[in-house]
């Protein structure tokens, strides 16, 4: 029994631990696609709001059924976008890793995803049809960032301090409401581009 | 040395029967095809080496079906979680 073969196996031990616990084909491009995606979408509804208005002047953020609605459909086409994108890269480094798309720790990874997202997303609309729309921005964030924050422990490590990033951002949203948008730009545009490239790097595609 | 050898355990040092316990430590329980996947092992061998650890009373194997077809679910015990823990221990004394 040689060093080696002993160094060999906590290597081994190690790797089937993380490999058959944690989703780690989580790819880095899609980060940034979801990121580049978002920033388009929180400009689009910029220009929703803020219609025909003076740019240095006091601007007053313009909602009424007809722009809600335009909201509604700038988000949800961000989201599908962003979640094909997700998919398309996600499943390209899993074949380039040799393993499977849908495995146990992939739906382990979407179901605590999808708790703490799908309850946001239903209080959202809640609150959005009763009038809090201030909140809806902010909010997003805070619930997405607890959603990462459930889904971590079936992944790649880092996704828990972007949800804490994402946490941070939403109360600050809460409390200064109006800088609901430019905080949401920074939480789903920058941060995914930042962490995108980071884990690119340190993983590969 | 002779107590840090005393804990190398015979039953783990096959690769197999390593990586099945590795996976084993961190899930709660896995069935026979997510263990072949993860392992990359043809049926003969995955079975004869969880026969081994069952023996050793090492994994525990709980048999159901789900829709008629079997399923048979593996977990470690707590005797092997711990034979397993001790094992990497010694590892880790041998390479200091």
């Amino acid at each position: 029994m040689t060093k080696e073969k002993y160094l060999e196996d906590l290597k081994d031990i190690k790797s089937m631990m993380e490999r058959s616990s944690r989703f780690i084909s989580l790819s880095g491009i899609s980060g940034v696609i979801a990121g580049v995606l978002a920033l388009i979408g929180a400009y689009l509804a910029y220009q929703t709001v803020y219609y025909e208005q003076d740019y240095l002047s006091y601007r007053k953020a313009i909602m009424n059924e007809a722009t809600i609605i335009e909201l509604l459909t700038i988000a949800l086409g961000v989201l599908i976008l962003s979640f094909s994108a997700g998919v398309f890269f996600t499943q390209r480094k899993a074949r380039k890793n040799n393993q499977k798309l849908w495995d146990k720790q992939a739906k382990l990874l979407v179901i605590n995803l999808m708790i703490p997202l799908t309850v946001g997303g239903l209080l959202c609309l809640i609150l959005l049809f009763k009038g809090f729309i201030g909140l809806v921005a902010p909010l997003t964030l805070v619930f997405y960032g607890l959603a990462l924050i459930n889904a971590s422990k079936y992944t790649l490590s880092e996704i828990r301090s972007l949800g804490l990033f994402e946490i941070a951002l939403g109360l600050i949203g809460c409390q200064f409401v109006g800088f609901g948008l430019i905080l949401w730009a920074i939480g789903f545009g920058l941060l995914h581009i930042v962490y995108g490239v980071v884990m690119h790097l340190k993983y590969g595609s | 040395m002779k107590e840090i050898l005393k804990d190398l355990n015979k039953a783990f040092e096959n690769k197999v029967r390593l990586g099945v316990m590795s996976a084993l430590m961190v899930n709660d329980f896995l069935d026979f095809n997510s263990l072949k996947e993860l392992l990359d092992v043809t049926d003969g061998n995955l079975a004869s080496h969880l026969k081994a650890l069952e023996k050793n009373e090492y994994i525990e194997v709980t048999k159901e079906f789900i829709n008629r077809k079997p399923n048979t679910k593996y977990m470690a015990t707590a005797l092997g979680k711990d034979a397993f823990r001790k094992h990497i221990k010694a590892i880790e004394q041998l390479l200091k």
